[in-house]
Formats: structure tokens, C-alpha cells, sequence
């Protein structure tokens, strides 16, 4: 279930965040530390996550400290299904 | 006439126990502030500069985070008589090293004698100032005495006169910082009388801020004006807003909120992603004037706000406008107070071709213009053409200032001053149109791109972008265009390679994107290369900024 979760947010933020939808996202990538992802579109993130999984993300775990990357991303979100 | 000092001393001795600020911070309590935990506050740090050896008129420079301690050390800072200047500190976008550089920028032009920063950031700081630096103290805010009973006969704010510099505003980037708007107490202190009029400032106002104190925005209309004219301040943080939106919406609803500034993207972002559940119960009928400030105003933006939030009490009328620069400490015209903000319809064409505002009665080709307002007081406008002679009303020129509230100089930069006026005359380098003593904004003179209220110089990037092998020096250009969906500009960049092999270019590309994001904190998605000869030139061998810019466009995005 994790590979297709991830694989599931990879493309949308490649496609919806990046605008580059031929970017490869790895599962081990820092995506908020690196700057890859702007806060701007954290907000951006969270909703897709919170409607797509059905799970509660609150605005104070979106940053680096909660989560950097795909995987622990999806771990997660894993938690609380 | 008075200064920052003797109005805090006067509040001190009149309203202690009025509250000066509530802080709100994202899993925390908010946090109350009376007029004397403030000034109580600040006392601990003048006196804590006192003893570092910092003299009155000298330069401390705040990298401090969203918290009391940076509004103390604000305060602190003007108590002991020396003069405030609040850099952004270091985002996980940017390369620690790009920080340093501008931190050294910073440091290089404007002297600083001190820095304040928090005890996580000491390093960062440290690194980037060096030995062979002006700055005699890096203090922590940890280290800073506790609050202390201010004894106002010796604080060495008070021997202040109206003229001194009282503090420095600088805005974002490299460029950015090599140019700190010095401006005086009198200045401050007559916008403040100026626009609180216009504003028709009162006793039940409630002014509620996301914004950074790095910002004019933030740091005269968001914290200074309501401070020092003793209406509560519920200030937020940037980081919080940006994750969640609607906490500026719950904050108004709870303090009864009745005045807020905000850049255009923000209706935007507000409107399109406050969920509903986090406007359970939220009230807006006392939000009583938004200003729309800081970048291009759309007309759209408003309305899209405007459907979003009436059905929680958000009243049409508090939909403001105002057209503002540090050089003239914040507004210069204020629109939406005492009427509806006017939106002229004008013809699309006129107005790019002939340079012309002329209103249109027609439903398509048309731009609805939001006015700026008229100015404020003591606040001159006038529209000039490129010989600096007034044009006619509704005619598109240079929009100039004069006014008594102008920058005494850009610290240090005798040069950039001299510059910035002719004839006694400010050059804002925005273009405009007047109408029945209205200003009307429409575009700049300058390649400025502003992004979210923020200031990005193309030739930052641009020298970024020919760090990247591949890229060549002079065969970049970058430029901003207006993106409809989110209320505000996006960056551009075009470079010239030498390969056509389409792997190789697209690992260009993202070399491009990663070092500028990580080079100015500027999220670049638009990066498109093209061969040889594609970019337009000027005469002199310069990158026509402009002229790319509608190539660009004609070429790849009027495909329909």
C-alpha cells in the first residue's frame, strides 16, 4: 500500500506543485528541508493529502520536523487511517 | 514634535495596563502584553545594549523569530537611542552560504555595531560577519536582562531629536539590502498622523497582522502605527498564516478584529484554500477596512475574497486599497474608507498602446482598475512623462512623490539617494494615471518583479542562473509575468544553451531551478532554454528584459 501512496503524491506534486511532470520524486528525497517544495504550497499539500487519504493533517505538523520526505510522509498518514 | 521614545514614556505613564499587543503563535496560548510588560520589556534590553557598549545612533541589526523577545528587542533598541534594522532570517530554501552573503552585504554597507539573533541562529551569524567586521557584539535573546522598571531620565532614546534616524528598512535580496531606507521619528511620526486620519484611526479598532516586521507593510502599518498609537495589536506569525490561512480570519473573529493590510496574492490564497471547517463559528462583521497594498491590486482578487468570506459577515465596504513604499515610510494614497474603492473601466488597448486611461463602456477588452485612493495628507502626486513634466489626467506616466514623511537618505548611499529624486521630486519608477485625484497604478519602470508583496531584482537571478555550467554569461533573462490563479507575479527565466540534446537540457534545467531557489529563496518553476540567438538584445548588447518578456509570451503562451 505504501509504494502506491507514494507513488500516488509523488505525481501530484510533480504535476501540481513542481509543474515538471516528467520529475522523478525518490521515497528518501527531503522535500521541505531542501527547499524542493515552497511553504506556499505546503498548505497545498496538506489538503491533497487530508482529501485524498481521508486523514487530519494539522497545519502545525506541516514542516521538515514532522516530515521531509515521501516515505515518512506516508507513514504518517498510515497512522492515523 | 516628539519622538518613538517620549510617546512610549507618555503611554508608560498614562495607559500601563492598557493591552499594547496579543501574540498568537500556532499550538501556544496567545499571549497578552500590557503597555508596561512592554516598555518593561524593552528596558531589559536597552539596558543589556547599554552595558554591551552600544551607542545611541549606532545600527543593530534583529534576525529574531516571531516572539515577544523580538518585540522587545525592537523597542530595547530604540530605548537606548540606536537604530533598529530586522533582516529575515535563514529559510530551509536558502544555501546557508547564499544567507552570508547577503548578511555580509548587509553588514558591509550599513555598519552595524551589534546583532541581536536567537542562540539556534549564533552560528549562522557568526560565520557570516567574520573577524575584520563593524560588528563589535552578536547578543542573544536569551541573554538579554529580564524586564526592568525603565528609569526615563537617563534612557539615551529620549536625548533622541525628531530628525535623527530612528530606523532602517531594507527590502529582499542582495540588491535589496545594499539599500536600507533610513527614515527619521519625524517622518515616521507625520505618516502616522497623516494616514491615522485617513484611516479614520479610533479607540474601538483592533488591528490584526500576519505580516513580517522585515517588510514596510508589516513594520509601519502592522506594528509600529498600532503600537505607538495605542491601538491593540494581535500580531501573527508569517509561518503560521502561510500553513494555515484561516488563522487570520479566526484571530479577527476572536479579538474583533477591525483593520488589516494585505498583498494582493493573499485574497487569493485566502479565498481558494480556508477550508470551512476552520470557519466554524467565524465571525467577520467587524473587519471594518482590508487594504490591499504592497503589489499589483486586482480587481478579481477582491471579488474572489470578497464571495469567499460574505457569507461569515465580511461587509463589501471593507475592502480597501493603498499604494505604499518605505521611501515615504508606508502609504501614499489610501482608498476605501469613506466610499467604495472606484473601479475604472478602461479600454485594454488604450491603455497599452496609447499609454491612455479611457473609460469603456464596452463588456470585453477592458481592465477593471482599482484606485489607489487619493493621498494622504501632507502627501504631493504627481504623474510626470520622461522630461518629469506633468502629464494630463488619465494619462500614464511616472508617478512621483513629494511629501513630509520622505526617507532622510538610503543609509550610507549618498549615490542611490541622489538618484531617487529630481527636482525635490521622488521617482517611484511605478507608472500611473491620475483621475479626478485618484491614483491609479498600472505597471514599472524598473524590471522589478514583486511576488507575494515581496521585491525580486531579475539580475539576482539572472547572475545565479550563469553559475550553472552550461549557461553562459549575458544569454539569460529573467522577468515576471501576472498569474491570474494566484493573484500575483511569477518568475520567469530564459537561458541560451548551446545543446539541443533534449536529456541534457532538462538537467540544465533543473541545475537552474535548484540554484536559484536555493540562491534567493525564489521557487523558480519556469525555466525554458532555447538555442542560440533567441534572446533580444538592446543596441548596447544588454538583455532587453521587456522585450524577451513578449517574445516569451507570443511565443509559448498564446497558444489557444
Amino acid at each position: 500500500m505504501s509504494a502506491e501512496m507514494i507513488a500516488k503524491v509523488a505525481e501530484y506534486l510533480a504535476r501540481n506543485i513542481l509543474k515538471q511532470p516528467q520529475r522523478v520524486i525518490r521515497p528518501d528525497e527531503p522535500l521541505i528541508s531542501s527547499g524542493l517544495i515552497d511553504s506556499f504550497s505546503l498548505v497545498d499539500l496538506g489538503m491533497y493529502v487530508e482529501d485524498t487519504f481521508g486523514v487530519r493533517l494539522d497545519d502545525t505538523e506541516l514542516n521538515a520536523d514532522t516530515f521531509d520526505t515521501l516515505n515518512q510522509l506516508v507513514e504518517l498518514v498510515k497512522g492515523r487511517l | 514634535m516628539s519622538t518613538f521614545s517620549h510617546l512610549l514614556h507618555q503611554q508608560y505613564q498614562h495607559v500601563p495596563e492598557r493591552n499594547a499587543l496579543t501574540l498568537l503563535r500556532a499550538g501556544q496560548p496567545d499571549l497578552p502584553v500590557t503597555v508596561a510588560e512592554l516598555l518593561q520589556g524593552s528596558a531589559g534590553v536597552a539596558q543589556t545594549l547599554a552595558r554591551a557598549g552600544i551607542k545611541p545612533g549606532e545600527v543593530v541589526i534583529l534576525i529574531l523569530q516571531h516572539s515577544l523577545e523580538h518585540v522587545f528587542a525592537y523597542f530595547g533598541t530604540i530605548l537606548q537611542g540606536a537604530i533598529p534594522s530586522i533582516m529575515p532570517f535563514l529559510t530551509e530554501k536558502l544555501l546557508p552560504e547564499r544567507y552570508r552573503a547577503d548578511l555580509a552585504a548587509l553588514v558591509g554597507v550599513t555598519q552595524p555595531a551589534a546583532i541581536i539573533t536567537y542562540p539556534e541562529f549564533e552560528g549562522e551569524v557568526r560565520a557570516a560577519v567574520g573577524i575584520d567586521s563593524p560588528v563589535r557584539v552578536i547578543l542573544l535573546s536569551t541573554q538579554m536582562d529580564p524586564p526592568c522598571e525603565p528609569d526615563f531620565t537617563l534612557l539615551p532614546g529620549l536625548q533622541r531629536r525628531p530628525e535623527d534616524i530612528v530606523l532602517l528598512q531594507h527590502s529582499s535580496g542582495t540588491t535589496g539590502l545594499q539599500k536600507g531606507v533610513a527614515l527619521s521619528h519625524q517622518a515616521i511620526l507625520n505618516q502616522l498622523e497623516s494616514y491615522s486620519r485617513r484611516l479614520q484611526l479610533n479607540d474601538a479598532d483592533v488591528l490584526v497582522s500576519w505580516l513580517p516586521l522585515y517588510h514596510d507593510m508589516g513594520l509601519i502599518a502592522g506594528f509600529l502605527m498600532p503600537l505607538l498609537r495605542g491601538i491593540p495589536l494581535v500580531l501573527l506569525s508569517p509561518f503560521d498564516w502561510v500553513r494555515n490561512p484561516a488563522r487570520l480570519m479566526q484571530a479577527v473573529s476572536r479579538y474583533r478584529g477591525t483593520l488589516s493590510w494585505l498583498p494582493n496574492f493573499a485574497y487569493n490564497f485566502c479565498a481558494q484554500k480556508v477550508r470551512d471547517r476552520d470557519l466554524e463559528g467565524v465571525d467577520l462583521s467587524s473587519w471594518r477596512a482590508i487594504s490591499n497594498c504592497s503589489e499589483p491590486m486586482r480587481y478579481e482578487s477582491h471579488q474572489a475574497f470578497l464571495a469567499r468570506f460574505a457569507p461569515y459577515g465580511l461587509r463589501a465596504d471593507a475592502l480597501c486599497t493603498c499604494y505604499a513604499m518605505a521611501e515615504n515610510v508606508f502609504a501614499v494614497t489610501q482608498g476605501g474608507i469613506t466610499g467604495p474603492v472606484t473601479v475604472d473601466v478602461i479600454d485594454r488597448e488604450a491603455m497599452q498602446v496609447e499609454r491612455v486611461a479611457r473609460p469603456s463602456p464596452a463588456a470585453e477588452a477592458v481592465i477593471h482598475m482599482l484606485s489607489a485612493g487619493r493621498p494622504i495628507e501632507k502627501v504631493e502626486v504627481r504623474v510626470v512623462d520622461e522630461h518629469g513634466r506633468a502629464v494630463p489626467d488619465r494619462q500614464i506616466g511616472e508617478v512621483t512623490l513629494r511629501s513630509n514623511c520622505m526617507l532622510t537618505e538610503y543609509y550610507h548611499r549618498p549615490d542611490a539617494t541622489a538618484k531617487a529624486f529630481r527636482s525635490g521630486w521622488y521617482l517611484t519608477g511605478d507608472y500611473g494615471y491620475l483621475a479626478d485625484g485618484e491614483l491609479y497604478v498600472t505597471g514599472r519602470k524598473k524590471d522589478l518583479i514583486i511576488v507575494g508583496g515581496k521585491n525580486i531584482h531579475p539580475q539576482d537571478l539572472e547572475e545565479l542562473a550563469m553559475t550553472v555550467p552550461g549557461v553562459h554569461p549575458g544569454r539569460v533573462v529573467v522577468f515576471g509575468i501576472f498569474n491570474d490563479t494566484q493573484g500575483t507575479e511569477e518568475v520567469f527565466l530564459v537561458a541560451e544553451v548551446d545543446t539541443a540534446d533534449p536529456a541534457v537540457r532538462e538537467q540544465i534545467a533543473d541545475q537552474i531551478r535548484q540554484t536559484i531557489t536555493r540562491g534567493s529563496a525564489v521557487a523558480l518553476r519556469h525555466v525554458h532554454l532555447v538555442d542560440k540567438h533567441w534572446l533580444v538584445k538592446t543596441s548596447s548588447g544588454k538583455t532587453a528584459r521587456g522585450a524577451n518578456r513578449e517574445k516569451y509570451q507570443q511565443e509559448f503562451l498564446t497558444q489557444s
